[in-house]
């Protein structure tokens, strides 16, 4: 069974995102402990890269601000080996990041590193079920899954993805790029029951949810929240101050969906 | 479970969020069926023969051939077609298609401004609404432009993320179709992105190599021995190339921008400076650092300043069968005059890349060589920008 099961063994998961490297690793880790603390059952850690075509302006600008802050693949691999060594840190973790990232890095070299430093999934937006075999043929051999997405346009695509998911499945439950929404019009109860019926790997709902009445009405739905944006930008205004700050958002969150 | 689609060798495929991957595979269904749609052909060769002037011409430059003593010089004459530049010719295609479709909006994005203005025309003409996003660097060096896309009904989007020029324009573009599918359609400029682009692109713009071909065996009952064209994504190196792939006796040379040189940081050639890479949603070459981390390029020329290349040029280069080599801005500028005052035409920043090859490739070769150059454009919106380069500013 992988790793991945266990964020989803005591009830709805709730999954925070994080750009690594913004301002700066040691707060990026920092804000891992915290999140963990308050009950986050899974952790995103992005990897930033320069053109982040699935991002909205949060993401990407503070993708930016971490590449500038000097942030690269190889610092993150021994933030996380930190995370796990050092920090105490047992939940699950998954790399979000883009394709190149990983294919530059060499698909073996990529996973081997991940696994060794305790990485359990990869989320690749730019890696759609067509192009998957190349990357998931190697994270398989190193115990890593490949998540899936799901969009709002998937439809007849739906069962032929949620077939060959392991992990959890990512449900991207709007249109547009990741960012925070006010309102999510996606029919989102429809198509999380059009992904249950095809599998039994749990699902996660993400992109434009910052509140917690969004995050408790999600979750009547999915196995999991998944929110990015909100805490980045978090991040953003309290700088090396946030840790106690994205502590506090995820506690509230988690709360909501419990 | 469905393969990776449109691959050149190891290259293309669709790297592209989920969101648009029905998106894409309408798009292929789409053009499979209008391809071989006689009706569809039919309107298109009306639109490019009536509307945008085609055949375009193939121009014997006879002063240029003697001045530089070696080979016969042919232009093939993109650059007067209807709106300035050979992006018209994909523009047609793609606007048909989108309007048979069902589709009411067209986006695009723009690095010099030809192709936007192209697809402003082709919207106006279809009466459909049409939104440009265009690096807001690249707004400021091609402000003419900018103007020409307003007039003709365009919203013009400056983009102000990464290095705001081409790449930040392409990256909008998909962000902003993710956000809008299902009455818009993503005219894509160049021979670049997931499947199916690259091969849609490529066969409207085939049209270049299918007529210089018909027009040099009419004039010399023979092929030429080299084809050079100034290659950005590619699109229309690509188009000039492409019926002489077939014919391995024809050179092919595409240009790329070198900018201050690919020795140094400011450049845009990808074959000679890149990597092997995934990025705007295909597999292949790209400027990049070690991390995978997209290199900010840089060209004079705002439509070659894209750091990646289309997925069958990067076959073509793999397999031998194409040449690419690197103009520097410098080369580029001193190509841009000379044309002007030999032939009298005064070519885009992006086709003097190719004719700062020839100038220096023709000498070497003897005088029963025949060389085709693509002139992929005009060079009126580069005035200002060249002015600039040489000291001199001018009030456009």
């Amino acid at each position: 069974m992988s790793n991945i099961a266990k964020a989803f063994e005591n009830g709805k998961a709730f999954i925070p995102f994080i750009t690594c490297g913004d301002p700066d690793l040691e707060t990026t880790a920092k804000c891992v402990v915290e999140m963990q603390k308050a009950g986050a059952s899974l952790v995103e850690l992005g990897i930033p890269f320069s053109d982040p075509t699935a991002e909205g302006p949060v993401i990407m600008e503070a993708s930016l601000r971490a590449l500038e802050a000097g942030c690269t693949t190889d610092k993150v691999f021994e933030m996380v080996r930190k995370l796990r060594t050092e920090l105490g840190v047992t939940i699950p973790m998954v790399f979000m990041t883009y394709a190149n990232v990983v294919f530059s890095y060499g698909i073996e070299r990529f996973c081997q590193k991940s696994s060794e430093v305790g990485i359990d999934g990869f989320i690749l937006p730019d890696v759609p079920y067509e192009e998957k075999a190349e990357f998931d043929s190697v994270c398989k051999q190193y115990g890593i899954d490949l998540i899936s997405l799901i969009a709002p346009t998937s439809h007849e695509r739906i069962s032929m993805i949620a077939k060959e998911a392991s992990g959890f499945i990512y449900i991207v439950s709007s249109l547009g790029v990741t960012g925070v929404r006010s309102n999510i019009t996606t029919d989102i109860p429809s198509l999380c029951a059009a992904v249950k019926s095809s599998t039994d790997v749990p699902c996660a709902i993400g992109f434009g949810i910052s509140t917690p009445e969004q995050a408790a009405n999600m979750s009547k739905s999915a196995d999991g929240v998944i929110v990015g944006s909100a805490i980045v930008k978090i991040v953003a205004q309290y700088g090396k101050d946030a840790p106690e700050q994205v502590g506090a958002y995820v506690k509230s969150m988690v709360d909501a969906i419990k | 479970m469905p393969d990776s689609k449109g691959r050149f060798g190891i290259h293309g495929g669709q790297y592209i969020p989920e969101t648009l991957m029905n998106a894409v595979i309408e798009l292929e269904e789409a053009y499979n069926h209008y391809k071989n749609d006689p009706e569809f052909n039919k309107e298109l060769t009306e639109l490019l023969n009536e509307y945008a002037g085609r055949p375009s011409n193939l121009y014997y430059a006879e002063k240029m051939t003697k001045d530089l003593g070696g080979a016969k010089i042919y232009l093939k004459r993109e650059d007067l077609n209807h709106t300035g530049s050979h992006k018209i010719n994909n523009v047609l295609g793609q606007a048909l298609l989108a309007k048979k479709m069902g589709k009411t909006r067209l986006i695009a994005e723009t690095g010099a401004g030809q192709h936007g203005v192209a697809t402003a025309t082709a919207a106006a003409l279809f009466g459909m609404e049409c939104v440009v996003f265009m690096g807001k660097v690249d707004c400021e060096r091609q402000a003419l432009n900018v103007y020409r896309m307003k007039l003709l009904g365009a919203d013009v989007v400056p983009v102000t993320s990464g290095t705001a020029t081409l790449k930040d324009a392409v990256s909008e573009c998909m962000r902003e179709w993710t956000t809008r599918i299902d009455d818009t359609h993503y005219c894509l400029g160049s021979v670049m992105g997931p499947h199916p682009f690259p091969t849609i692109v490529r066969d409207f713009q085939a049209v270049i190599s299918r007529e210089s071909k018909a027009q040099m065996l009419e004039k010399e009952g023979r092929l030429p021995d080299y084809v050079l064209a100034c290659c950005g994504g590619g699109s229309n190196a690509i188009g000039s190339f492409y019926h002489y792939i077939e014919n391995k006796e024809v050179n092919l040379i595409g240009c790329e921008a070198a900018g201050r040189g690919i020795d140094t940081f400011e450049t845009a050639a990808t074959i000679n400076t890149g990597k092997l890479g995934i990025f705007h949603g295909m597999k292949s070459y790209f400027c990049q650092d070690e991390y995978g981390q997209i290199a900010p390029v840089y060209s004079i020329s705002a439509g070659l300043d894209y750091p990646g290349i289309g997925p069958e040029h990067a076959m073509l280069h793999d397999t031998g069968r194409a040449q690419y080599v690197a103009v520097t801005d410098d080369e580029a500028v001193n190509a841009f005059e000379y044309l002007s005052r030999m032939e009298g035409i005064i070519p885009a920043i992006e086709s003097a890349h190719a004719v700062a090859h020839a100038i220096k490739l023709a000498p070497t070769l003897p005088k029963d060589k025949i060389m085709v150059i693509t002139i992929s454009g005009r060079g009126d919106k580069d005035c200002a920008a060249i002015a600039r380069y040489r000291g001199e500013n001018i009030n456009e």
